[in-house]
This record gives C-alpha cells, structure tokens and sequence, in this order.
C-alpha cells in the first residue's frame, strides 16, 4: 500500500495505526538482521506514538497527512532523547536535546518514527561501507551494497520496512542508493528543506529529501518537510511548490536536454545498460509529448574535482566541534591538546579522517587560491552552464550511477574509484538545483538502474511531472 | 603624526596600535536567542546552537548588526556589505574549534577616532565576530588527589562582539590611555556596549613597537594581550617598550610575537612566534549570508545618533569661544549640555567652564541651565562675590530653586560699587606710605601691598567684597 | 600549480586537524591524497581570471533574525551527554598555552 492511501485508511478509521505499525515491525523483524538497515529500531516509541495516532482519529481530530505512516530517518538527523550516531563512534550514544525541524515535521503531519537509518560515517561514502557500525545489504541482493551514504534509508523502503524514508545529499547520496535499490529519492532545491539539526557534513551542499516506493509518495513527503525555517539562514523564504496537484499534468510540450558530458558517450565508465535504460527513458519522454535530444554541459566534467575540495573543506571545519568536551567520545591524555588527538583518531574511521585532512589542507596558508579559491570558482562556471542549458530546455535527464549496484568490498581498496560513482549526481548539488531518481528497469544482472532528471531551481514541479511519466512509462523493476 | 608625547626611553619612540573587543548590548547571543547578560550560574545561558551542538545554525541578531553600523558611523567608517568568514582552530572555550568573524569583508570599513586634542587617529576597519566560552584553569597546587584541569563555562559563548582595529597612530601610554577612554565614551555614548574593562565587557590587546626618535620605518611589533584596565595598558605598555629598546640597544633583533602580559608579575612574557602562529584557514561561512545594509537604514541609524564626544566638544568649544581641548572635562562628565543651554541663556562662558570644571564634582542635581545662567549673570553683575556664587550653587544643585532668592536668604548681598570705592579711597588715604609704595615700586611691592589693601578692606567689609572687583579699583586708583 | 603532497605536508595537516597517524597511516593516507589532488589538477586547464567564487548557491541578503530571548537549554541535560562535568561546568585535561 502507498503512504497516501495508508494515511488516508489511518485517516479515515478504515486501518488503525497500530496495526499499520506491527505489519511494519513484522516485515523488520524478518529481515532487518540481514539486511542491517536500522542502528537503532523504536518498536516501543513507536507504538505510543501509533496508538496516540488512533486515539485523535477516535477523537475526531486529524492527526495529518502522514497520519500513522511508518516512516525512517537517517542517523544524521538529530532527534531529542533518541540516539544520534551519524554511524560513528565519535557519536556513539550520543543523546541531542533537541529535533532536527524535519523531525518535528514528520510528527506534526502523524508520521511514526520506527528508526535511524544505518549511513557512511558523516555522510562520508557511496556504499554505505564506511559505517562505524557494520554495512547495510542491498534487499534486492545481498551480496551487493545499497549505495551510499543514506544507504540504510534507501533499503528500509525496498525492503517493504517502511514507505517512507529521510535520506540527506551532499554529492548523491540519496539519489545514488535509491537507484540502486529501485526506489524514488529526491535531492530538493538547496534550501527548500530545512537543514536544521541535521549534522553538517558540506553545508553549502547538504540538503534532506525523501525515499519512497512511488514519486506520488515521494511528493507527499517532500511537501510535509519542504517550507521556510527561520533557524536556517540558508532556508529558502518563498512557500514551495505544491506538487500532488501537478504530478499527472504529464511533460506535453516540455523540452528535455540529456547531458551530452555524464551520459554515454560523454563519459567513460556509463554501463552499456545504464545507458541503454537512460535511452529508453528519453524515449518514453518523447512519446508522452516532450522534445528530447542530447545538450552540453561543459562545466559538469569538472563538478567531481570542484566537489572534492569543496565539500572535504567545509567538512574539516563542521567535524571540528567532535572533540571530546562537550558530547560524544572523549579518550583522556594529560593536556586537552593531546585529548583532542587521542578522541578524534579513536573515534573517526579513514574515510573521515582522509576528508578532513584533504580539506585541511584545501584551506590552509598558501594552498587557498589553489584549491579551495580555485573550486568555488569552478563552481561559478557550472551554475552559469546550468543556467544556459535552462534558458533552453525545462528539464536535463543523466544517469544517476554510472552502473548498477556493484558488489561489497568491490571498491573499497581505493577512495578514487568510489568517489567516481557519483559523477552524474554532483553537479546539481555543486549548483543547488534539484534532481531526482526515478528507477527505471533493471540492468544486464538484474539490478535496478535510475534515471536522473534535473530541474533549475525551485523547478520541483516539472522535475516531478516527468518523473511521474517515468514511473508510469518504466520497465518491470528488479524482483525483490 | 607625533605630538609631544614624553619619551619611555629617552631618544626612542613608543608606536602603538590598539585591537579593542566590546561585547555589543543586545538582549540575546549574535547567532541564536539565548540571553545576553553578564553574570549567572555557569552554562545557564546556553542553547543548542551557542553550544555549537551537531546540526545546529547561525542565524544572525538584527540588533547586533544594528549596533555595529553605529559603531562604524561614529567612527567614520564606510559601512559597506559584508560577509562572515570562519576562523578555525582548536581551545576549549570554542564549541564549535571555529569562530564566526569577518576576515575579507568587514561590515566597516576605514574611519578615524578624534582625541581630546584634535588628533585624528586612523581605524582600519570595525567587524562583528562571536565571543567564545570562559575557561578556569584548576591548579594541582600541591594536592596529590586534585591533578590540574580546566573547567569551561559557555555563558560567554556566542555572545556578539564588534573588534575595532586602530591603526598605530598613538606615541606613548597617555595617547593608548586617551583612545581607549574616547573609544569607550563613544561606545556608551552610542549604546553599543557597556565599556567595561574590569567585567570584560570590554578588551584591548595592544600592539607595541619602537623606533629611535627621528626613524620613519617603524620598528617589529610585539602584540600583547589579556590586559584588564587603563592602568595596566599603561604598565605594559611601558614595560614591552623598555624590553624592546634594551634588545635593540644591546644590537639584538625583535622577534614578532604575540606575548601575555601578567599583571602580578608586571612583565610579558612570550606565548608564541609569527611563525608559530595559527593557520586559521578562513573561508566564507557557509551557513549565514551576506548582509548588505541599505542606504535608507544606513541613513535611519545615522539620524537617531545621539551626540557623540567629539561632537559635544566641538559644540561647546564653539559656543564659549575656546580650543576644544578645553572642554574635554565638561564633556566627559556630561555637563555640556547644561553649558551650552548656559551660554546660549546669555551666560559668560568662562565663569560657565570654571563653575562645571571646579564646582560640580558631585553632577548637576536639581540645577537647571536657567538658573545657571542666571547665578552666572548675579556673578558677573557684581551683585556676588565669586565664593558668594559657589555657595549659591551648591544650594541650587541640592535643592534647586532661584539664585536671587537663595542669595538673598543668605545674606549675600554684593557691596554696592560706590560704596566700596569709598571705603577703598578711605584706606588710601589712611595708609599714605603703603598706598606710596604700591604705585611706585616693583611688582614684587606692589603685589605685597595690594595684598595689605585687600586685607584692610575686607576687615572693613567683613569678608562681603569681592577680592577681584577690590583688585580693579586697585588698579584703576593706581593707574590714576 | 602546487607541488605533489608530501608525507611532510600531510603531517602538518594532521596536527592542524588533531589527528595522530602511524608511520603506516602516514604513508597511506599521503598515496591516497596525493591521488585525489592529482585529479583535482583538472582544474588547472580552466582560465578562471575574471569568475567570481560561489560561496552560495542561493541569492538570498540580510537574513535575520529580532533580538528577542528564545528558550534556552535544560542544563542538567545537556551536562548529561558530557564526558566529564564538575562544577556544572565542562571539565578538560589542563590546556598548555592560550588559545588565540
């Protein structure tokens, strides 16, 4: 059943939440120690929260349009009272006073919070490999990894444990797992969700979005958390697009761009079925009304140089703060220099102790103008290479990972290789504009495979539209 | 640039430029709503955000940008649009290991301070940065069970400072005294900061070097910092440049470091080298925007200035016709205004200044401009003697009321001028020889025997002539 | 453009950044960033005179917010989640020297 018609069974008194609730915790029960999606699963916090959903209903009250829907949340989202870990022992146990705004959301719109999602360290990673706390299994196969870093989010809901889930992107890292776990993720529009009380990893990059089964799903989630917070300065102000009214208006008359530099030919290392899905979607574009054809991008073959700067940069200032005073691990020594050492070596894994010294170094004295300088600049050339594309076409369709899901430990051995799948889904993150997976088939072995669409910003709308023309256009998706 | 500043070390001269910290006034931190007040029970003004706690935000106090425009308009400064920068390093008292300043881009730009006597000196720009934490180091002290630590209180954290730079226009402890005072007296005056040094709410860190008397190249500075008060700037002062001289004299080189000062001790002593200082890899702040103040607000806020120090001198100075040097003192008081209300009334402007400067130590009470310039007028008239007019104030400035009508209740009424003139010719002619040796002799005589004259007169007066109107008539008899 | 990072330099990182590495770490993390430096060198083929730098994808000016007084934290909850308190206060391994 969609999150929607759930809501509105629980809504409507058809389904109680409660027995919502248990068919979730059932469907946990049987795979969750396979598949390690969760760090954390709230069976009992939820069936409060369930069974207040039932009493307002009986009440007569309207607990809201995510009334008594299973919904989890990725550990990078600080919830009050409730361990939030990012997947690091530097983090372990560690008990924020405080909910993220997306949190408070969720529960005014009668969502239940069943868990945290298992993530990369920090966000930090494409396969969910560099979690502190043990890997998450791609459901569909579980020899192959989810995709990364929100790859717990994305199984919980492949996995049927929920229908609904928080994931956040920095450089793909909800669009990335969703495509390939065959599930609808959504990168918004930079400052459309509020990024308040989620742990910072890039701040000028990071955005939360929704996973879901179906893009109308998907767009409920999104309109729930989407809007202006004035504890985010980086919040966009104006109201956000309504989506639900908009998804079956269809793509007549739009004209798509299918960038020339991240598909096929463009780019080295495109799977000859990645590409052969990508086809067949544009293909589907065009018979629902739109015009398709291929557009350049220049500026996007640098997004991954610009994006390992950038984002290490900031993030070896956000991860600072894990130092041992206040939260979190602390390893004593005998000066508090020495203490700060002896915490962070102990308590990051490599990956995060690769990005933070990469942007260390990014930064420092005499290396600026170099790196960090360069970057930004680099950064400027991309949002006015969007901007051209956009003054001609509506919409621009890439792959979303330049293959299916590739198996566990197959790229580990080294960080280069991983960082390169995530080519086709930075740019937009490096331009703040929104983008989306829709799957779309299955590759060579069967696995899913997603097909990108990238709108300028606040363009959620028509990104959404055509989306919805995807889904109803896709292929059969991979057997679960 | 140099005025007659007296020498530390004969034959150097002392080149100072002054880097003052004043916690702005507002009611709440500069980045979140936490309250702002001096004092309290350790971390009890804290919130998630001035906590820097995983997820949280800057956003930024209206008020305190506000204030720093005011600050930047009445010193001068162009207030232009700026931008937060990252200062990043590791202490304790920093919850987040960065601090939230401006680097680039200041919200003031150049201006200039103007002292007592009219020097102009330069300020090289007035930004807004976040305060940090308080530590308290904890000594072993000889107890085996209590190891040394530090504890940390985080009510300071967060809460908003302006940092003026002065460019190092002063010569000399008087001068770095002067600044500081007038600095200080335009904060108060403005209402950006409460100004004191002895509860931190104010700081100077001041930058010391020497040159021999005559060199135009300055010599290496030597920063010094954690000095509490007027009196130890002028201490340190002294001390650094003394240190300094006797290293070049004894054909040795200044090393530029950043030294603390120990005011037990009286010395500084080195904390580190220029190149041992911090790479504090500045980078804009990602998660605040930039503030561009319009020229309508610009314009607002320089209307509702109040009068500033400067100003207030210059004003005095032109109503009573003197250097604006002169009335430094009335003005530091507060009493301008009555001055001016004073002259402008049609009193004389030099009893004015003497009455505020010698006869109001305790303020002006219940003494209304009206009635100043009133009692001045009865002075200047003749119809009171100059101690008459004192007695006369006080009782104004404690209870108030009409001069005329108080000097009257006291008996005080000023000798007729004919009548004194007669009893002054009748001494003359009693006293032949004396008045004799008063017209003939030298200054020395006849200063001797105009002291004898009004001696004699004020026997025969009962101490009710006025000593300066006796002196006159003395001279005019003398003159013939 | 830059010299290739050395062993030296990614030292020097580490200390900026409070971390220890072993000899082994040390040698590693220098192949492995020197690596991924080499791939940022792309950059290089750009002519970037006359671009200015994106700090901020989006266009926003004077975000503010009134100085008023907000809720402020439960103390005790939050000394809670501390390491180590004394005094209701943070307690830390003694710090050698000032801060900046």
């Amino acid at each position: 059943m969609s999150a929607r018609d759930l809501a509105e069974a629980v809504r409507s008194g058809a389904r109680s939440a409660r027995s919502v609730l248990e068919e979730h915790l059932d469907s946990i029960a049987a795979r969750e120690p396979e598949i390690h999606a969760f760090n954390v699963v709230l069976a009992d916090e939820a069936r409060t929260a369930a069974d207040e959903v039932d009493r307002r209903v009986a009440a007569g009250e309207d607990p809201g349009p995510l009334a008594g829907v299973p919904v989890a949340v990725k550990d990078n989202m600080c919830t009050r009272g409730i361990p939030t870990t990012c997947s690091s022992r530097i983090l372990e146990g560690w008990i924020p006073p405080y909910d993220a705004t997306v949190v408070d959301r969720l529960a005014a719109a009668g969502a239940i919070l069943v868990g945290k999602t298992n993530l990369d360290e920090f966000a930090m990673g494409s396969s969910t490999e560099n979690s502190a706390f043990g890997v998450t299994r791609n459901p569909l196969d579980t020899t192959k990894v989810p995709g990364g870093s929100s790859g717990g989010s994305a199984a919980a809901v492949a996995a049927g444990f929920v229908p609904l889930s928080l994931g956040s992107d920095t450089g793909g890292s909800i669009r990335q797992p969703a495509a390939l776990c065959g599930v609808v993720g959504v990168k918004p529009t930079y400052g459309a969700v509020s990024r308040y009380g989620l742990v910072a990893f890039a701040s000028s990059l990071d955005q939360i979005g929704p996973f879901a089964r179906t893009v109308s799903d998907a767009a409920l989630l999104l309109e729930v958390i989407a809007g202006h917070d004035p504890l985010d300065s980086t919040s966009i102000p104006e109201p956000p697009a309504d989506l639900t009214s908009v998804l079956d208006q269809g793509v007549e008359g739009m004209r798509i761009g299918i960038i020339e530099e991240l598909s096929g030919d463009g780019l080295e290392g495109i799977a000859g079925d990645v590409r052969a899905r990508l086809a067949e979607a544009a293909a589907a574009l065009e018979a629902a009304g739109a015009t398709v054809e291929t557009t350049s991008v220049p500026s996007t073959v640098y997004g991954l140089s610009a994006y390992y700067v950038i984002a290490p940069a900031e993030a070896s200032s956000n991860l600072a703060r894990y130092d041992g005073v206040r939260f979190g691990l602390r390893v004593d020594a005998p000066t508090s220099g020495d203490m700060h050492s002896a915490t962070r070596t102990a308590g990051f894994g490599d990956e995060v102790k690769r990005r933070i010294m990469l942007g260390t170094y990014a930064l420092s004295a005499g290396y600026y103008d170099a790196y960090y300088g360069k970057s930004q600049k680099v950064r400027t050339l991309i949002v006015e290479d969007f901007a051209r594309a956009y003054g001609r076409y509506d919409l621009l369709l890439s792959p979303t990972s330049p293959t299916t899901a590739f198996s566990l430990g197959e790229k580990t051995a080294d960080p280069m290789t991983m960082y390169l799948t995530d080519v086709c889904t930075i740019p937009s993150n490096l331009a703040g504009h929104p983008s989306m997976s829709v799957p779309f088939g299955v590759g060579d072995d069967g696995m899913p495979v997603g097909v990108q669409v990238l709108a300028p910003a606040m363009g959620e709308s028509a990104m959404f539209r055509a989306a919805a023309v995807l889904e109803a256009a896709a292929p059969p998706g991979a057997a679960s | 640039m140099s005025g007659t500043a007296p020498e530390i070390v004969p034959g150097w001269e002392t080149v100072i430029g002054l880097e003052v910290h004043a916690e702005l006034a507002t009611a709440t931190k500069m980045f979140s709503g936490a309250p702002n007040h001096f004092g309290g029970e350790p971390n009890t003004n804290i919130d998630p955000v001035s906590l820097g706690l995983p997820g949280t935000l800057p956003v930024l106090n209206a008020r305190a940008v506000e204030l720093a425009i005011r600050v930047g308009l009445s010193l001068n400064c162009t207030v232009q649009r700026s931008v937060f920068a990252r200062k990043n390093y590791f202490y304790p008292d920093m919850p987040k290991d960065f601090q939230i300043s401006q680097f680039d881009l200041p919200i003031n730009g150049e201006g200039w301070l103007e002292l007592a006597d009219g020097r102009r000196i330069g300020i090289e720009r007035a930004h807004l940065e976040e305060d940090t934490g308080k530590s308290t180091h904890v000594g072993g002290g000889g107890r085996i069970h209590e190891a040394a630590h530090s504890l940390v209180d985080y009510n300071r954290a967060g809460v908003p400072l302006i940092e003026i730079v002065g460019r190092p226009d002063l010569r000399g402890t008087e001068d770095a005294r002067a600044y500081v005072s007038e600095l200080r007296s335009i904060l108060v005056a403005i209402g950006a900061s409460d100004g004191k040094m002895e509860e931190g709410s104010m700081r100077v860190d001041c930058n010391v070097s020497v040159r021999p008397v005559g060199q135009v190249e300055l010599g290496t500075r030597c920063e010094v910092k954690n000095i509490n008060s007027l009196r130890s700037l002028g201490r340190a002062i002294e001390y650094e440049a003394r240190r300094q001289v006797d290293l070049l004299t004894a054909g040795e080189r200044i090393e530029q470091q950043t030294r603390h000062w120990n005011e037990d001790e009286g010395r500084t002593h080195k904390l580190r080298s220029k190149e041992e200082a911090f790479d504090y890899r500045y980078f804009p702040e990602p998660d605040l925007m930039p503030v561009e103040p319009s020229e309508e607000w610009i314009a607002e806020i320089r209307a509702a200035l109040p009068l500033l120090p400067m100003e207030r001198r210059h004003r005095l100075a032109g109503a009573a016709g003197v250097e604006t040097s002169a009335t430094a003192l009335t003005v530091d008081r507060g009493l301008d205004d009555l001055a001016v209300a004073a002259i402008d009334g049609g009193a004389d402007a030099g009893r004015v200044l003497v009455h505020l400067e010698n006869n109001l130590a305790d303020g002006v009470g219940h003494l209304t401009a009206g009635a100043f310039a009133a009692l001045i007028a009865l002075e200047t008239g003749g119809d009171l003697t100059a101690t008459q007019a004192k007695t006369v104030l006080a009782s104004l400035v404690d209870e108030g009321g009409d001069p005329a009508a108080i000097a009257s209740a006291m008996g005080f009424e000023a000798m007729e001028s004919n009548e004194l003139e007669a009893i002054v010719d009748r001494l003359i002619s009693e006293h032949p020889d004396d008045w004799a040796a008063l017209t003939a002799g030298d200054d020395k005589e006849r200063k001797k025997k105009s002291g004898f004259f009004v001696g004699e007169v004020m026997k025969a007066t009962r101490g009710q002539a006025d000593g300066r109107a006796v002196n006159e008539l003395l001279a005019r008899r003398a003159a013939g | 453009m830059t010299e290739r990072i050395t062993p030296g330099d990614v030292a020097h990182v580490a200390d900026l950044a409070r971390l220890s590495l072993t000899d082994d770490e040390l040698e590693a993390f220098t192949v492995q960033l020197a690596d991924i430096l080499d791939h940022a060198a792309d950059l290089d083929a750009l002519d970037l005179t006359d671009v200015e730098p994106t700090a901020h994808p989006l266009p926003l000016v004077n975000v503010f917010r009134a100085d008023v007084i907000g809720p402020t934290s439960d103390r005790d909850e939050v000394l809670a989640a501390a390491p180590s308190v004394e005094e209701a206060q943070f307690k830390v391994p003694p710090v050698l020297g000032e801060g900046q």
